[in-house]
């Protein structure tokens, strides 16, 4: 094959195939230009940046929901494009949906609350739309270096939107410390990564479970200098996807920059780049232990399946009892944020646990990959609830303090009997966020809560951490009601700030976003589907 | 109407009554509180229908309809009564209904205060009806929300740390029912058989009776299930060491939300064992049994001890619920084995559970009359110091006639609805245990004395000295409506005791057979074991 044949055939293929299979991305980034070409002419006076980039969404969104209904008619297939460096199937196209609806909600937001100014809007507009576009990467990775590549196209620009309040001092100064932990965890991880692909000679995630087989051989214990090795290097590799996910230790940034950035980028970072950062956990680890039938189910993952179970049972406590001590709102929602991680995270580590299970648990391969695929399932339900749980906390955070000036608990006091729309929706996510029925939140605990207990016959240490995450809700109850006891049972003090928000569309917007939280219980079955059939398709 | 229309409309006619609320202005406070009283009289109304069609002959479960609601889960909308749940479900709606008409006492935000009201009760109704444990989970923990802000909003002065402490007990006891669901729920699976796991309590309650071949809830499984389940029901019941959070409660609630919690919410408790923990896993009720008298006999006389003690009126009525409940937990649990592994008086147990569960309809309407007569007074007087009152007789003679009655139907006097639970359940422990017996019965005596002590220190003495004598009216029109209605039911539950017991009797009888051979399936299955490991 001469180098003309390879290279017509590479065009061929992405003019063909990859292209209209990385459409959706490509649509965002053209928003991106377009906004660009906008201010640099003058036409940003005229069409505000908002709407270029809600209707750019739209378009991306549209062109990525009609790709995942094909995917579903088998029209289009699931496959790997750009010479295998993504992945196109229907958790990358699930994933895209969910990232562009989230991030078409949050410029309905920006808009509402009016940040930015129509000044910095271009700006802001391509930070947010670049970001996403890191993510969308990140949740189709197939390849180490685009697991690399996504993950620093998603933090560079929100470290910019963190320092987004130019004039604070509090922001920058966010801003600078996200900055420096995120480098030092992307240091970290470049070097996992150049580690595992030095030892397998490649960075094809596909092709990480065959190489290490290969290269390990029948020493699959920690005695092998090579397996402690290639430990390392996937510790290396955990430690920047936790940076990403807020995991205890790797949680410091978490609410120093949720402090200091407006609660709408906060907002956003606390749902985008989980959701992503866990497809990218999720594909990490299904390239190291292989989906492919009957594959070698070894005491090592199993090892590295209860690890991440350890981390998540500490996460969450340490968010839940770390969000007693606070007295700002977005302080409390970041370690919110980060118990939810935790939450979260269990269903990973159920996942790993039980595809991993040793054959003396008496599972059959099929089986452990059909309980693997129901964790993945509780998680991406746990996700799309998530979204709506934690951007209609924020949202409403963003709203109050459009009106009172502050984002501090006390002076919330007695705001139930001013704006009572806005405390109503503040209590369903709040409690979603506990996890109460008839709110989702329960539901989609349920379901990761039920992974972790089917993983819990595979190995005792999972009952732990089922145990210690079922307490965690109890200790998650009382910061939770401490913000809805302020602004329901304290009276106003005398000659607080006035808050009036009717029914204006702010108002709307927050009932719309908090509505789904109650209206879920009648289309659980349909969500349940959608996410069975998404994380079904990891194990083809 | 279908089955499933008059269930489903008896459980969320509030709900729609509480959205239609939206709709009024909010100045409206008379329309909204008449529209309240209409919702919930509605709501009795249809459950008076369920009476209607009900066949006491029948033992199984009647008006059972079946929805799938996440099929992929096995989760349905399954919803269903029968002997048990059906006074409970009666109770539940009047005792609703005269709160909401003694809510008219309340004046501040009375919108949200109707709305989190009718909310509660599709709560609670959904609870006595549903018959799948997740549906149940559900309406369970729904109740929570609406409670911790009837409190913490129109609550008294520690109404704040009332309502928190409320929820965190609950939610303990809702956590360790989700960790024991989620153990029913996959032992109910087997996979090599290609049996689905399930959420519907009937089958899980044959799952667990042995019933169904293939699966089966082992005894540790069920001892250690039983156990979570128990706590959880024990906090909402309440029995000591679980009680605390209910003297806050019931005192901080306003009056229509503390004859709820007495009237209601505490039966729950008794509920959940009977529906759940007990036909669940007959071998964990037997292996608790006797923990389980014990903790109901300590809670008889140390809610007792308690309430001697109070000074404050409300708080009495409310630790006298503590010793009330008590005789619940007795009446259930004795079941004796004897040596040859065979129930022993039998009879003897049937007849303790019928006495647990009319103790609880009795204490139902006992208990909402008392804490409303603390509030008639409350509401005049704007004190509850019991070393104040004295003299209202004289004042106030209709409202001493209703208090004398309710508080003795409270006491347990012969011929009211206290008396004929306290007595079969003492009748029954004597059965199980002798020397158990003897302080369940000394109990009715302590209750005698405290209750006493009080009308003496409320009604009788010279004169009224406490502070607004001036507002010591007599009971209007909607509190004299009130207490007739209660008083009317206590008496006619004392002396006709057979109206409830034949409407229980059948599926009492059928759940205690089903236990007993639940047990013995299970004591098998451990035979069986301990054989092959000999062999």
């Amino acid at each position: 094959m001469t180098f003309e044949v390879l290279l017509n055939q590479v065009i061929g293929e992405t003019l063909t195939v990859s292209i209209c299979r990385f459409g959706p991305e490509l649509i965002v980034s053209a928003t991106i230009l377009v906004l660009l070409l906008n201010r640099l002419f003058g036409i940003d006076r005229w069409v505000a940046p908002y709407w270029t980039t809600l209707i750019g969404c739209m378009i991306a969104l549209g062109y990525a929901t009609n790709q995942y209904l094909l995917l579903q008619q088998g029209t289009l297939p699931a496959g790997e494009y750009f010479t295998g460096l993504m992945m196109f199937d229907g958790f990358t196209v699930f994933l895209r949906i969910f990232l562009l609806l989230f991030l078409i909600l949050v410029t309905v937001l920006t808009v509402l609350s009016g940040i930015p100014d129509l000044e910095d809007g271009p700006d802001f507009y391509t930070l947010l739309l670049g970001s996403t576009i890191g993510m969308m990467i990140m949740s189709g990775a197939n390849h180490l270096l685009m697991l690399f590549i996504g993950i620093e196209m998603t933090s560079v620009p929100s470290y910019a939107m963190v320092g987004f309040l130019k004039g604070r001092r509090q922001s920058s100064e966010a801003a600078l410390k996200y900055v420096v932990y995120g480098a030092g965890a992307a240091g970290v991880m470049l070097y996992g990564i150049s580690l595992i692909a030095g030892m397998l000679g490649t960075g094809d995630m596909p092709l990480i479970a065959e190489r290490i087989g290969q290269l390990t051989g029948t020493a699959s214990n920690f005695e092998s200098p090579l397996v402690r090795t290639l430990m390392l290097a996937i510790v290396m590799v955990f430690v920047g996807l936790s940076f990403k996910l807020s995991l205890v230790p790797f949680h410091f940034w978490c609410p120093d920059a949720f402090e200091g950035a407006s609660a709408e980028v906060a907002g956003y970072l606390s749902v985008a780049s989980k959701a992503a950062a866990f497809g990218l956990l999720i594909r990490f680890c299904l390239a190291l232990t292989g989906t492919i039938e009957g594959a070698a189910s070894s005491p090592i993952y199993l090892f590295l399946g209860l690890a991440i179970g350890f981390v998540a049972m500490v996460t969450a406590t340490f968010g839940n009892l770390a969000a007693y001590a606070q007295t700002n709102v977005k302080r409390l929602l970041a370690y919110s944020t980060i118990a939810h991680a935790g939450y979260m995270l269990m269903a990973v580590a159920a996942m790993m646990v039980l595809l991993n299970a040793p054959s003396g648990a008496g599972l059959t391969s099929f089986e452990r990959q059909e309980l693997a695929a129901k964790s993945i399932e509780g998680l991406l339900f746990y996700l799309v609830v998530y979204l709506f749980m934690n951007l209609g906390a924020f949202a409403i955070v963003a709203l109050i303090r459009n009106e009172i000036y502050s984002e501090e608990i006390s002076d919330y006091k007695g705001l139930a009997r001013q704006t009572p729309v806005l405390c109503v929706c503040m209590v369903i996510c709040l409690v979603s966020l506990i996890g109460i029925p008839p709110m989702a939140g329960f539901f989609g605990k349920l379901f990761v809560f039920a992974s972790v207990f089917q993983s819990a016959k595979v190995h005792w240490a999972m009952w732990v951490v089922f145990l210690v995450g079922a307490i965690n809700t109890v200790f998650s109850l009382y910061y939770y009601l401490q913000v809805l006891k302020t602004m329901f049972l304290d009276e106003r003090p005398e000659g607080a700030r006035t808050i009036d928000i009717p029914l204006n569309p702010s108002g709307w917007y927050v009932i719309f976003v908090t509505a789904p939280l109650l209206l879920l219980i009648l289309c659980t079955e349909q969500l349940t589907q959608t996410a069975r059939t998404v994380a079904a398709g990891l194990f083809l | 109407m279908s089955d499933i229309v008059l269930l489903t409309s008896i459980i969320f006619t509030p709900t729609i009554g509480s959205i239609v609320l939206l709709l009024f202005h909010p100045k409206s406070e008379e329309s909204m509180k008449n529209w309240g009283l209409f919702v919930t009289a509605v709501t009795f109304v249809l459950t008076l229908f369920l009476l209607k069609d009900f066949d006491s002959t029948q033992a199984g479960m009647q008006f059972t309809s079946t929805i799938p609601w996440i099929p992929h889960w096995g989760v349905n909308y399954q919803l269903g009564v029968d002997g048990i749940s059906l006074p409970l479900v009666l109770l539940t709606s009047l005792i609703s209904m005269l709160a909401m008409m003694a809510s008219w006492s309340i004046t501040k935000q009375v919108k949200g205060y109707l709305m989190l009201f009718l909310l509660l009760e599709t709560g609670m109704l959904g609870v006595f009806m549903a018959l799948d444990f997740f549906l149940f989970y559900v309406f369970w923990e729904v109740m929570l929300l609406p409670m911790y802000f009837l409190i913490g909003i129109w609550g008294g002065p520690r109404k704040e740390y009332a309502a928190i402490k409320f929820f965190l007990y609950t939610l303990v006891g809702g956590v360790l029912m989700f960790i024991a669901m989620l153990m029913f729920y996959f032992g109910s699976a087997d996979s090599s058989q290609g049996i689905l796991p399930t959420f519907d309590l009937l089958r899980l309650a044959e799952i667990g009776q042995g019933l169904v071949p293939g699966v089966t809830f082992s005894p540790t499984v069920q001892s250690i299930a039983f156990v979570l389940l128990f706590i959880g029901f024990a906090i909402k019941l309440p029995s000591l060491p679980f009680h605390t959070w209910l003297p806050d409660a019931h005192v901080e609630a306003p009056t229509p939300i503390s004859m709820i919690l007495a009237g209601v919410l505490l039966k729950m408790g008794g509920y959940g064992i009977l529906r759940i923990a007990f036909p669940l896993c007959p071998y964990g009720a037997q292996w608790g049994a006797y923990a389980l008298v014990l903790i109901g006999v300590v809670s008889i006389l140390y809610g007792a001890f308690a309430a001697m003690a109070q000074t404050d009126f409300k708080r009495l009525v409310a630790y006298s619920s503590v010793s009330h409940m008590g005789y619940v937990l007795v009446g259930m649990a004795v079941w004796t084995i004897g040596a040859d592994g065979v129930t022993v008086g039998r009879d003897y147990w049937v007849q303790g559970m019928n006495a647990a569960m009319f103790q609880m309809l009795g204490h139902g309407i006992s208990s909402a009359g008392m804490f409303f007569i603390v509030g008639v007074i409350y509401d005049r007087v704007h004190h509850r110091d019991l070393n104040k009152f004295g003299g209202l007789a004289g004042l106030m003679p209709l409202y001493t006639g209703f208090a004398a009655g309710l508080f003795f139907a409270g006491l347990g006097l012969p011929g009211l609805c206290g008396f004929i639970g306290e007595v079969f359940v003492t009748l029954s422990a004597w059965n199980y245990s002798k020397l158990l017996a003897v302080f369940v019965a000394s109990g009715v005596i302590l209750t005698a004395g405290y209750i006493l002590w009080t009308i003496q220190r409320v009604f009788f003495g010279p004169e009224y000295k406490g502070p607004h004598p001036e507002a010591l009216t007599q009971m209007n029109g909607r509190e004299i409506a009130i207490a007739s209605v209660l008083l009317f039911f206590a008496v006619v539950l004392g002396v006709f005791p057979n109206t409830m017991f034949s409407l229980m009797g059948a599926s009492m009888e059928q759940l205690v057979s089903a236990m007993d051979i639940g047990y013995q399936n299970a004591v098998q299955t451990v035979n069986d074991i301990q054989t092959t490991m000999l062999k």
